[in-house]
């Protein structure tokens, strides 16, 4: 079935498209990006940016645990160190974890995987990149100025009245970059509403598109309300008008109830995304149909709309009232009936599955324990008597690492992996990569796990003086978070390296299933060179059958 | 392939013109919703404050010009109309209907701005914009809370009545201003003869965030300008 190889060509590589048109060499010079409305080379634009910011936000963070390697605030003073967890946080939520699967992988592969030539607004895509750089940029200014420090949380009345640092420019630039998230979700909604191939109903969609549909969803929704929630910090600092001065008659909890209005569901938008990652992977390195589709697909649409209800359960220790909190702490145990489907449905995939253990999966594997302990400790804090003690420690910050860096990160990793082949039509050293999962997976726990025992303990978080006693525990946390760093800078190295000398990539190097796979390797800048149609369910794996070795799919036709 | 899909409007991307048509409405319905929620934050603490501070609402709403605000009502819900009939004429082809009725419901939204200005200009001769200059003594409570100790509560929040006030007029303002130029820009392109029965989304689309940005100032007119006094 391997049509067209082009002659003359010794290593031609059945699918491969970089000798061929594709979208990285249809138009060259910097202004062919910078100008781009196609949706894989904005893409790539967000990668870049996004990774970063991810350096940016892991030099504040080694910051802050070298000052934890001692009990005494020795490193830096108490503002220095509430600066850098506070940019920590900022720059890792809003500007690398919000963005960073849908605005790479779901804006590269959501038009592919439905079989469209691109999202529904190109322009309005490329509109988006360039929120999220304007809001970079404020944001960099507010630190050249020397940053901010009322934690990402921005609580009232500390922002507004009483900090003297520069909490306007930073809230701005969240503010700018929260357009650039909305405006991604809109044009996932109405390209997947719109533009899916015939025969793509609803329910063969992959699992990646629903979970990117259930995100986007929060996105509209919630983002909204936290911009506006910025905006009134921001008009109150600069007014004084008592909107959460109590001695005005204003209100500082109303803050906290609007900020985590959107707040919690936002932890959705970092983690639906990455368990849209793990279905593809689970299924792809099984060779088998995911099990309980209907349950997963639904699940993500549960997630988005329960979680809108559960804010109250970071204020049980805010003066809510305690029926409030008992209905919030209930809603939030509700919540995790959804993502407890997702990790079973994910482990019974594997059952008498044809598990291989290529290095996506790896990161696969390590998710689904990984989150899996990160959402059982949020029940715990999710129950109303022991948050009263965990609350604002360590146990609480050990908590949402494992889920943002052990769930979302992973999968993040995994499915760069995953698709690395696909963007950039080029194999990574598979060896080296497994070295790092390996790595970022122990450095990880060694960083993390120790903080869930120094938390429930009593160490609180957000100062940088500690009592002598935790000092081993937080000695064992800065270790792993080194090992952590360079795990993490491994793959830099080696998937940079792959772009000029790794091995070019047949079209589909993992014998997945899923129209992505279909198409050569990088893809041409419209995908499909004919209007693909879907006759098939999702993961359509022949049980128990290696599809790797099976006929690669027909290569594009030479272009002149 | 289609006819459809040589219209000069049609984008390659789309499957056919009428695909592109009912992504780019459907578009718009989800910013909408965005733009609910947006407001919504503002509702919500407009809820909250009202709730508990009911007599610096009902004393900072009586301050407001009801004549004003009523006739800017009725100028909005006639722009409208105006809007409605400029995509009804978009949709016969009717180049110079469409024309028109858009320039009219540009006048009619530059005469609500015009009012808005003049009643923002009479907040600020009284010293009723929050801020520096804010004065609550404007609101002449004095006669009306005997208890010294309610009364001072009152006019301190009676700040945050105005800020309110103005946050969400002036944000449903700015929903305005950058409608109108949108608006003269659709006029031009369907003087240019752009639109017809087969493809007219731009008029529509921009119809809806005008009904849309209307909506909003019916909530607003009610809640803000029309307390009655608390009990
Ligand atoms: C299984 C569902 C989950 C439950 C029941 C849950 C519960 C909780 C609770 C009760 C808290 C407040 C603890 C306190 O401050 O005392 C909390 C904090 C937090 N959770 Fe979760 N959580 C869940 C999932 C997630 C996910 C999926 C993420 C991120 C992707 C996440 C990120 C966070 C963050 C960032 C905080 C701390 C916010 C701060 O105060 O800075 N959680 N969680
Ligand atoms: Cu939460």
């Amino acid at each position: 079935m391997q049509t067209e190889v082009v002659k003359g060509n010794e290593e031609a590589v059945p699918g491969n498209g970089l000798d061929r048109e594709n979208y990285i060499n249809a138009k060259h010079g910097i202004w062919s990006w910078l100008l781009t409305t196609d949706h894989k080379r904005i893409a790539i634009l967000y990668l870049v940016s996004i990774t970063l910011m991810f350096f940016m936000g892991g030099a504040f963070a080694a910051g802050v645990r070298l000052e934890l390697m001692t009990p005494k605030g020795d490193l830096v003073d108490s503002d220095a160190y509430n600066k850098l967890f506070t940019m920590h946080g900022i720059v890792m939520v809003f500007f690398f974890l919000i963005p960073s699967i849908p605005a790479v992988l779901g804006n590269f592969l959501l038009p592919i995987m439905i079989g469209a030539k691109d999202l529904a607004f190109p322009k309005i895509n490329l509109l988006s990149w360039y929120f999220y750089i304007v809001g970079v940029a404020v944001f960099l200014v507010a630190c050249l100025f020397g940053g901010v420090e009322t934690g990402w949380t921005f609580y009232t009345p500390y922002s507004t009245a009483f900090s003297h640092t520069n909490v306007i420019l930073a809230a701005l630039g969240i503010f700018i970059a929260g357009f650039s998230s909305i405006l991604t979700g809109l044009n996932f909604i109405v390209t997947i509403h719109k533009m899916r191939a015939p025969g793509l109903t609803w329910f063969r969609l992959p699992l990646f598109v629903w979970a990117h549909y259930a995100t986007s969803l929060i996105q509209i929704l919630g983002t909204p309300v936290v911009a506006v929630t910025i905006l009134m910090v921001a008009v109150e600092r600069l007014l004084k008008l008592g909107l959460f001065d109590p001695a005005l008659g204003g209100d500082p909890i109303l803050f906290q109830h609007l900020f985590w209005f959107y707040s919690h569901p936002a932890v959705y938008i970092m983690i639906l995304p990455g368990m849209g990652v793990m279905s593809e992977l689970i299924t792809a390195f099984t060779r088998k149909r995911v099990f309980g589709y209907e349950f997963i697909a639904i699940s993500s649409l549960a997630i988005a709309v329960v979680g809108f209800l559960v804010w109250g359960h970071h204020m049980f220790v805010s003066g809510q009232s305690t029926y409030a909190g008992m209905v919030f702490s209930a809603l939030s145990f509700l919540v995790a009936i959804p993502s407890a489907v997702k990790v079973f449905n994910w482990s019974a995939t594997l059952y008498k599955g044809s598990v291989s253990w290529e290095s996506p999966m790896m990161y696969a594997i390590g998710f689904i324990g990984l989150f899996t302990i990160g959402g059982l400790t949020g029940l715990f804090l999710a129950a109303m008597g022991l948050d009263i003690h965990m609350h604002d420690t360590y146990f609480v910050v050990a908590h949402f690492h494992y889920i943002m860096v052990g769930g979302a990160i992973f999968a993040y990793l995994g499915g760069i992996h995953f698709w690395w082949p696909k963007i950039t039509g080029r194999l990574y050293p598979e060896y080296w990569a497994r070295v790092a999962a390996v790595l970022v997976f122990a450095g990880f726990n060694l960083t993390f796990f120790p903080q869930f025992v120094v938390g429930y303990l009593g160490m609180p978080r957000r100062y940088h003086a500690y009592p002598e006693e935790f000092q081993v525990l937080n000695v064992l946390s800065t270790a792993g978070a080194s090992l952590l760093g360079i795990a993490y800078l491994i793959p830099m190295v080696y998937l940079t390296w792959s772009l000029f000398a790794g091995k070019k990539a047949p079209a589909n190097p993992w014998g997945a299933k899923g129209l992505e796979w279909t198409i050569q390797s990088p893809p041409t800048t419209f995908n499909f060179d004919h209007q693909p149609v879907v006759t098939e369910e999702a993961y359509a794996y022949a049980e128990g059958h290696d599809t790797s070795h099976d006929a690669a799919p027909p290569a594009a036709p030479v272009r002149a | 392939m289609s006819s459809s899909t040589h219209h000069p409007a049609y984008v390659h991307h789309f499957e056919n013109l009428s695909e592109q048509k009912e992504a780019a409405t459907f578009g718009m319905w989800v910013f909408i919703a965005q733009e609910v929620l947006f407001f919504g934050g503002l509702f919500a603490a407009y809820a909250i404050y009202r709730n508990l501070h009911p007599e610096a609402f009902y004393f900072g709403s009586h301050h407001l010009n009801i004549p004003l605000g009523a006739a800017n009502t009725a100028v909005l819900i006639f722009s409208s109309l105006t809007m409605a009939l400029a995509v009804h004429a978009a949709a016969l082809g009717k180049r110079q209907q469409i024309v028109g009725w858009l320039l009219a419901t540009v006048f009619l939204g530059s005469v609500f701005l015009g009012v808005k200005v003049v009643e923002y200009k009479e907040k600020f001769d009284h010293h009723l914009v929050p801020g520096a200059s804010f004065q609550a003594g404007q609101l002449g409570m004095a006669e009306h809370i005997a208890d010294p100790v309610l009364r001072g509560k009152a006019e301190r929040a009676s700040q945050i009545y105005f800020s309110l006030y103005f946050s969400m007029t002036g944000l449903h303002a700015l929903h305005m201003i950058i409608g109108v130029p949108l608006i003269l820009w659709i006029a031009a392109r369907a003087w240019l003869g752009q639109f017809g029965p087969e493809y007219h989304s731009p008029v529509e689309i921009i119809g809806l965030y005008w009904h849309f940005v209307d909506i909003i100032w019916i909530f607003l007119f009610p809640l803000l300008y029309l307390i009655p006094k608390p009990h």
